[in-house]
């Protein structure tokens, strides 16, 4: 139950790659039928993503290497080629990692970064975005929902304010895209950021969607391709695969975004009812259809992540002792929780693998492995080992 | 995950002498919850050996593999030579721990020493 760390390729995609691998393996800038072929395919491709996201042309879509270019380009892209127009940019305290260093590298070089806070649900307050907005912003980024806590913005509200203040909207919608609906038309979004594994596609696709009109720097110089925004040859068969997860994830959506929501909140309620001192971190109903991140009191991610891991259950935890910089997950704090309680959350994330049995296996496992944490812990209070 | 070895695994599952000594002569506490570990040393002594150790522990895998692992390498032993007992004594005994561990999650040691000089401070007071 850690889809969001890594998902397989649906066996689909797998099939639609194959052949672009071993026969169609011209290179779309050649001018001979085999060349053809594979243009043809970038074309297709780019049909199917930008039908994803509601764009209205295929052309907005260009591939990139996958989400954290996609974020790179659409930020420094706006940056560079605005600088002589401001150097404000608006993002939030709950974005992705990449943002945040993009956001560190720019401040460096001297734009200035607003961080709108978030509430204790996860949720931006747009008309705190408006206030933020002075004659120098150049940008407003907001991720579309938040991996980790599931939370999902109100996109629609804050392309509004950005599209009246005529100030370039980006979307990180990596975590969401394929799992709920969007629509850059009607969301007013002028760039948004996808990538390809996190909707059963292959690693190392992306693409960024750029509305016409909207002018941006290329970060990457070379032969030009993908309208100079992603110069070298393109990756033929992830295109081809991230194409056809896109096709696949808009067809399956409404169905299994069902099916998914039922399960997150049988796990939800389940845990919640049956374990004392737990909680449900981010937004109960604004949330991704397949995530639940709960918190327990009194006992520590890594070893509820190891204890699960030995019945067979892997998850994933905003604990610091889980984490490269040993810091508690940032998310967890900008929702105002506290280190010890940020240190004791858990992630699931469910996908097209996971069942009601699953859900089942977990709320029979996971008491008990809160239970002989919180025996062995010096904050357990008394009452509660009874 | 293939992040500890199977000791630590087997600490981890099953620690030994969890728990509190309600009439113990010394603890030690070390770490922070803030900082995501905590560990409750006691000892019990008798005829200068440590005649008991018991812990309790919030924290990641290792840091409860190391406590129970100290609670093995301390019983039986004098004062003396339990404030011998390093932290790389304890990472070696458990067949060692990954890097970032060694510094973090790796107190157990340090409660063990602390649970100790509380005992002579008490000595000490009780003259």
């Amino acid at each position: 139950m850690d889809h969001a760390a890594g998902m397989p390729v649906d066996s689909r995609v797998f099939e639609a790659m194959k052949l672009h691998w071993l026969e169609n393996y011209g290179n779309p800038s050649s001018a001979h039928s085999f060349g053809a072929a594979a243009k043809n395919a970038l074309i297709e491709s780019r049909e199917k993503v930008a039908r994803l996201i509601g764009a209205e042309k295929p052309e907005e879509v260009i591939f990139t290497s996958g989400g954290t270019e996609s974020n790179n380009l659409a930020i420094k892209g706006v940056a560079y080629r605005n600088k002589d127009k401001g150097n404000h940019i608006i993002t939030t305290t709950i974005e992705h990692i990449s943002i945040i260093n993009i956001c560190k590298h720019l401040r460096k070089q001297g734009f200035e970064i607003t961080r709108i806070p978030v509430d204790r649900q996860g949720l931006v307050n747009p008309q705190e975005v408006e206030d933020a907005i002075t004659d120098g912003t150049i940008l407003v980024s907001s991720m579309y929902a938040n991996g980790e806590i599931g939370t999902v913005q109100p996109i629609g509200a804050i392309g509004e304010i950005a599209c009246e203040k005529q100030i370039c909207f980006h979307v990180d919608a990596v975590a969401a895209a394929g799992k709920v609906p969007i629509n850059v038309e009607e969301e007013n979004i002028d760039l948004l950021s996808v990538s390809s594994n996190d909707m059963y596609g292959p690693k190392g696709v992306g693409a960024l969607y750029i509305k016409k009109g909207t002018r941006i720097q290329p970060i990457i110089q070379g032969g030009g391709q993908e309208r100079g925004l992603h110069s070298g040859t393109e990756n033929v068969p992830g295109i081809v695969g991230m194409g056809k997860a896109a096709e696949l994830a808009q067809g399956e959506m409404e169905a299994e975004g069902k099916r998914l929501t039922k399960l997150r909140d049988e796990l939800i309620k389940g845990v919640l009812d049956t374990i004392e001192s737990s909680y449900l971190n981010g937004h109960p109903t604004r949330r991704l259809p397949n995530n639940a991140n709960l918190r327990f009191s009194y006992i520590e991610g890594e070893s509820l992540i190891l204890g699960l891991d030995m019945s067979g259950i892997q998850v994933s935890s905003g604990s610091a002792c889980t984490s490269k910089t040993l810091e508690p997950s940032h998310v967890l704090l900008a929702i105002g929780l506290a280190h010890e309680e940020a240190h004791g959350s858990l992630v699931f994330t469910m996908g097209k693998q996971n069942s009601e049995d699953d859900v089942d296996y977990v709320l029979e496992v996971l008491p008990s492995v809160v239970k002989r944490l919180r025996a062995m812990s010096p904050l357990t209070p008394k009452e509660m080992l009874q | 995950m293939q992040m500890y070895n199977e000791k630590v695994m087997d600490h981890f599952m099953n620690p030994r002498n969890v728990g509190e000594i309600s009439d113990a002569d010394g603890i030690g506490t070390v770490g922070n919850p803030v900082c995501g570990d905590l560990m409750n040393m006691y000892i019990k002594v008798k005829d200068n050996k440590l005649e008991d150790v018991k812990f309790r522990t919030f924290g990641c895998g290792a840091a409860i593999a190391t406590s129970s692992m100290i609670t093995e390498l301390a019983k039986g032993k004098t004062i003396e030579e339990a404030l011998k007992i390093t932290r790389s004594d304890v990472a070696n005994s458990l067949g060692g721990l990954p890097p970032i561990k060694m510094h973090c999650s790796n107190l157990a040691a340090d409660a063990l020493h602390a649970a100790i000089e509380d005992y002579r401070k008490k000595k000490v007071a009780e003259k």
